[in-house]
């Protein structure tokens, strides 16, 4: 599949009013092309109505909106829409019909020829993981939850969007599913190179997909940083206490062996060899603590022909105190 | 033509009439139902009671507004069949879940998309359940058209009563049951096909129309 790439985008002052009261106010944010953004915060703070903006399925009262550079209030709606791949909680597939023309709605829409259609449909199939020959002409109620919301992706990416937006796309589904969706996304991220607005007031999925995380509060961006920045110097008390920062394994989750090895104390030299365990250099700090949890005083970080260096619990606690001030 | 053969002509002309009548002024009432805002409760309130006014009343009412004959009985069953349908059609739009609609927005169908490619095919089927009841409720109630000279079974039943022919009279009312009774399980059939074994509805959208 070919890389269609990421739209940039920019939020200026956006402000959107329900009987004066403001559920989105004067939100300013700039998306680079590519990036994976995670809109983060309570029920009601605006995240729905600010992404819904974007697509213009809700109207702001003020401010402007600019994709690519060019201010989407200027493009009739429904053209704006179907240049924007839009994956909802709900999912929303239309039950008369198959996975299929599901898939194809906005192709269909945007007029694309039936052979297009059909091989577009196909790679997509492919993309979100399920047998095209098997999922094709089923209709949404024989899908489980997970493969629905696979075909919403599926549907969202259908003609190529430079812009993706996802609200709370795997809320309905089971942790290990939901699990199994997040790494899909960043899979098709990586690929596609798509800018992705994403919904969630799951925080261990806001840090596990984030480039940047926009927290919100009460319609007002709170804080935006890099999942790790915002989690070590959160900007207020309610960052901090939205994302529970103390919590020190949910940094460690953010922290690869490879970052600890730069200030460990441990040389490859000093390796001693086959009785400690092995981890590799992607594995997490969370995995490396589990590790030395199980009764080892030092664990070997080594690729499959390399030996990297080792860590004690002294390094993995020097990592994370590296990540504060 | 025999003339038992003439009465259920008769009979299914009345009704069929009647029906194609109550759908082309039902299901727009019912439409216009669902996309109500305030009005509706009242409208709806007067399409219900007519639901519960019996038919022979409503003949009765026809009788010196349009007279006797073929026209005053196609009137009267249009407004029996017309509540049905129409309420029918207002519960199928209003029930197609709103985050299909949503989602139909945010792909970018324009609003007359929306009506034609997700509202109306997921109303469908409960539009169809409500002609099949409307079909049934006609076909029964033309019997009453006799009184007001709209010919069919109706009319083979009395003029048994007359002659004092007890068999003409029960074939002219079998006939009758078996008619609306046809009639529900033709529809009944045609229903099926609409709601798949999986009970999903087949495509709708390669259907022309
Ligand atoms: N159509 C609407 N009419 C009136 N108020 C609305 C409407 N949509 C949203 N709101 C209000 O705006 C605020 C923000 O709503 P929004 O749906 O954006 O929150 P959210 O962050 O997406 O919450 P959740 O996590 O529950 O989905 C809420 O107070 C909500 O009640
Ligand atoms: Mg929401």
């Amino acid at each position: 599949m070919e890389k269609p790439g990421g739209a940039s985008l920019r939020l200026h002052g956006v402000t959107v009013r329900y009987r004066g009261r403001a559920a989105v106010d004067g939100v300013d944010l700039d998306v680079a092309a590519g990036e994976f953004i995670v809109l983060l915060g309570p029920s009601g703070s605006g995240k729905s109505t600010l992404l819904r903006t974007i697509n213009r399925l809700v109207l702001p009262d003020a401010g402007t909106i600019e994709i690519d550079g060019r201010d989407a209030a200027a493009e009739p709606p429904e053209a704006l829409r179907r240049g924007i791949g839009y994956a909802i909680q709900a999912v929303g597939l239309f039950p008369h019909l198959s996975v299929a023309r599901n898939i194809a709605v906005v192709p269909e829409l945007l007029g694309w020829g039936q052979a297009r259609i059909a091989a577009r449909v196909e790679a997509l199939l492919a993309l979100v993981r399920l047998d095209p020959a098997r999922y094709r002409d089923r209709y949404p109620r024989e899908l489980s939850g997970g493969e629905q919301q696979r075909v919403g992706v599926a549907r969202a990416l259908a003609a190529e969007p430079r812009l993706l937006l996802m609200d709370e796309p795997f809320g309905a589904v089971d942790a290990i599913v939901r699990a199994d969706l997040q790494e899909e996304t960043l899979r098709i991220h990586r690929m596609l190179g798509t800018t992705i607005l994403f919904v969630t007031h799951d925080v261990d999925e806001a840090l596990r997909l984030a480039d940047r995380i926009v927290v919100l509060k009460d319609g007002c961006i709170e804080q935006v940083g890099s999942p790790l920045n915002v989690l070590a110097n959160p900007a207020t008390d309610y960052v901090a206490a939205l994302l529970d920062s103390k919590d020190a394994v949910r940094r460690l989750q953010l922290l690869n062996a490879r970052d600890a090895l730069r200030s460990a104390t441990a040389r490859p030299e000093m390796a001693k060899g086959d009785d400690w365990p092995r981890v590799t250099p992607q594995a997490t700090l969370r995995e490396v603590l589990s590790v030395l949890l199980g009764g080892a005083s030092r664990t070997m970080v080594a690729n499959d022909d390399e030996v990297l260096g080792s860590l004690s619990f002294d390094d993995v606690r020097a990592a994370l105190a590296r990540t504060e001030g | 033509m025999g003339d038992l053969a003439l009465h259920v002509r008769d009979h299914l002309v009345l009704s069929g009439c009647a029906l194609a009548l109550a759908l082309l002024a039902g299901v727009p009432l019912g439409a216009l139902l669902a996309r109500l805002g305030a009005g509706r409760e009242v409208l709806l309130g007067a399409v219900n009671a007519a639901r519960v006014v019996p038919s022979l009343a409503v003949l009765a009412v026809m009788l010196p507004l349009v007279g006797i004959g073929f026209a005053p009985a196609l009137v009267a069953l249009v407004l029996l069949a017309i509540p049905p349908i129409a309420i029918n059609t207002d519960l199928g739009l209003r029930g197609v879940p709103a985050p299909i609609v949503d989602a139909a927005r945010g792909l970018g169908m324009s609003p007359a998309q929306i009506r034609s490619r997700v509202e109306w095919p997921l109303a469908l089927p409960v539009v169809f359940a409500g002609v099949r009841t409307a079909t049934v409720e006609v076909i029964a109630s033309a019997t009453l058209a006799a009184f007001i000279g709209g010919g069919g079974l109706g009319e083979y039943i009395i003029n048994g009563f007359a002659s004092g022919d007890v068999a003409q009279q029960l074939e002219g009312a079998v006939l009758v049951a078996v008619l609306a009774l046809g009639a529900d399980a033709l529809l009944g059939l045609l229903e099926r096909r609409f709601q798949r074994a999986d009970g999903s509805q087949p495509d709708w959208g390669r259907q022309p129309g």
